[in-house]
């Protein structure tokens, strides 16, 4: 039995009223979430940003479950903790994979957990930014919506949302629940998942009650989603196994190096990639062309993918914003989730599952993996 | 494959161990491929995966990664987070399909220059058969 709370408004209006709540009341001094802004033109196109507001008045705009992903979250809340916890506390709605970012960061110490209430739902994907940018969005939300609703997938959104099997928060405070749930017009449904989530749920309008989670909708929704996710691992092994195609797909990269820099899990201020190391002088080029005979301008960008899959793809979260990004359309999410998950398999390691489980790379067993030594 | 084909390894090789191992190997005169370029390194768990990926990317037909026995890292646990690192790699390159079988693991203690020999001999065997790294020469690289 889980605790359930409810409020008798559409689950966004809800969990709007439940975040002004928590501002008024004095209970957090913060709220960071999605925000709409309005476009100043009928014919221009409003925009969708994550904001950190501190009066409820600001709140007039929130769209907290608008299925975009405009950054990741947990980057965002690491630079915000990354010198010292929160002193008060702010309340953050964001998806189940932003949270796994920011519990991965705080286990590189990139940031605190402390004086956070983690506000997500079950997940329905979030739309490409393709799509948000050039669709009006108006017309389309509805479609969402009913494919939340049914448990449908729906080829607007990444990828690799639509092959995402983590759609259930592993450790929000509060779970809004979306997906499967028919009367998410109706009635803003969340389940209590911890104590600091119930000490701010104590004092809000609405009815509380003890229920189990109705898992089977859940179960229906993962089959579709883990067979969408072995469709687009299949699909993706044209694309990268094997040296020519893996030169053929990254071969469109331009080294702008948009992926990693967007990617929560790439957190290196100082990446080797941006380092001097891969800077190619005039005679670094000589020596290689005497050897080579021929070397592809701009240098390394393979490397830079091989490189960050060993270097990250063990805890990359399948947010989906590296695709998102790439200007040249490389599918490099679903590329880091299909070798990461091979990576993760390996050390039983679910990226961002509990901040208590070390990062696989800083542990070990005394006894293991003899097969790799000689 | 022909038989003229000389593989081209890096080795990485731990400063206190492995790198010993290769001295005295050679003051033993014992018969060694000449096959391996010997970068030193001061413990195995130094080799970021960069460099091994960009010894494969540039060239190189395999790639040694040698330190001191589990239990026996002159920084006590070095070792054992190369272990890990290692297989992860090798993982990565497994899930790609690009040959993981050129990357090689060893641990070589000061004291096993015949240990050496043998895992230089061998490895050199297995890359001869294996031909050259099929990288070479790709200008798409
Ligand atoms: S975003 Fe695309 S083009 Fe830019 S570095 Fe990444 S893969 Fe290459
Ligand atoms: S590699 Fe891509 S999908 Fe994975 S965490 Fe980074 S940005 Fe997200
Ligand atoms: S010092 Fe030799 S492996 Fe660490």
């Amino acid at each position: 039995m889980s605790k359930v709370f409810k409020i008798n408004k559409p689950a966004e209006e809800g969990l709007v009223g439940f975040l002004k709540h928590l501002l008024d009341s004095g209970k957090v001094k913060g709220v960071m979430t999605l925000v709409k802004n309005d476009a100043p033109v009928d014919s221009a196109k409003y925009s969708v940003n994550y904001s950190l507001v501190t009066k409820s008045e600001a709140l007039g705009n929130a769209v907290p479950l608008y299925p975009l992903m405009p950054a990741n979250a947990g980057s965002l809340l690491s630079d915000l903790t990354i010198k010292q916890p929160l002193k008060e506390p702010i309340a953050v709605v964001l998806k189940p994979c932003e949270i796994r970012a920011f519990v991965e960061l705080v286990k590189r110490e990139q940031g605190h957990l402390d004086n956070m209430l983690l506000i997500s739902s079950s997940c329905g994907g979030v739309y490409q930014f393709d799509v948000f940018v050039n669709e009006d969005m108006d017309k389309k939300l509805p479609d969402y919506w009913k494919a939340v609703k049914n448990l449908d997938l729906y080829d607007s959104l990444r990828p690799t949302c639509n092959g995402c099997i983590h759609f259930e928060p592993y450790t929000a405070d509060i779970t809004v629940d979306l997906v499967g749930n028919k009367n998410l017009d109706k009635e803003c449904t969340m389940y209590i998942n911890t104590e600091n989530g119930q000490k701010y749920i104590d004092g809000m309008e609405g009815k509380s009650s003890e229920a189990a989670l109705d898992k089977k909708p859940l179960k229906e929704f993962l089959e579709k989603r883990e067979r969408e996710r072995n469709q687009l691992f299949s699909d993706i092994s044209d694309q990268i196994v094997g040296l020519d195609n893996l030169i053929n797909t990254f071969g469109r990269c331009l080294g702008c190096h948009g992926c990693g820099n967007t990617c929560p899990i790439c957190y290196c201020i100082l990446c080797d990639f941006e380092s001097k190391n891969h800077e190619f002088s005039p005679s670094t080029y000589e020596t290689e062309l005497s050897k080579r005979g021929g070397i592809r301008v701009p240098p390394n960008t393979l490397l830079y993918h091989l490189g960050r899959l060993t270097h990250m793809s063990y805890s990359c979260i399948g947010c989906g914003l590296c695709s998102d990004v790439c200007p040249v359309d490389i599918p490099v999410s679903t590329i880091f989730v299909r070798v990461g998950e091979n990576a993760q398999k390996l050390f039983d390691y679910v990226p961002g599952r509990d901040v208590d489980e070390k990062i696989p790379l800083t542990k070990f067993e005394k006894d293991e993996f003899a097969e790799v030594e000689e | 494959m022909s038989n003229d084909f000389k593989p081209n390894i890096v080795g990485f090789l731990c400063n206190w161990c492995t790198y010993a191992a290769a001295d005295l190997a050679g003051q033993s005169k014992f018969d060694i491929k000449p096959s391996i370029n010997v970068i030193r390194v001061m413990c195995s768990s130094r080799i970021d995966p960069n460099l091994v990926l960009g010894a494969f990317l540039w060239g190189a037909d395999g790639v040694l990664v040698a330190g001191c026995h589990p239990g026996d890292c002159h920084y006590e646990k070095g070792n054992f987070y190369t272990r890990r690192r290692f297989t992860q790699m090798k993982k990565v390159l497994e899930t790609l399909n690009l040959d993981p079988d050129r990357l090689q693991l060893a641990w070589v203690s000061a004291s096993e220059g015949q240990r050496y020999r043998d895992v230089i001999n061998a490895f050199t065997d297995k890359i001869k058969e294996m031909g050259p790294n099929p990288l070479k020469p790709n200008p798409a690289v």
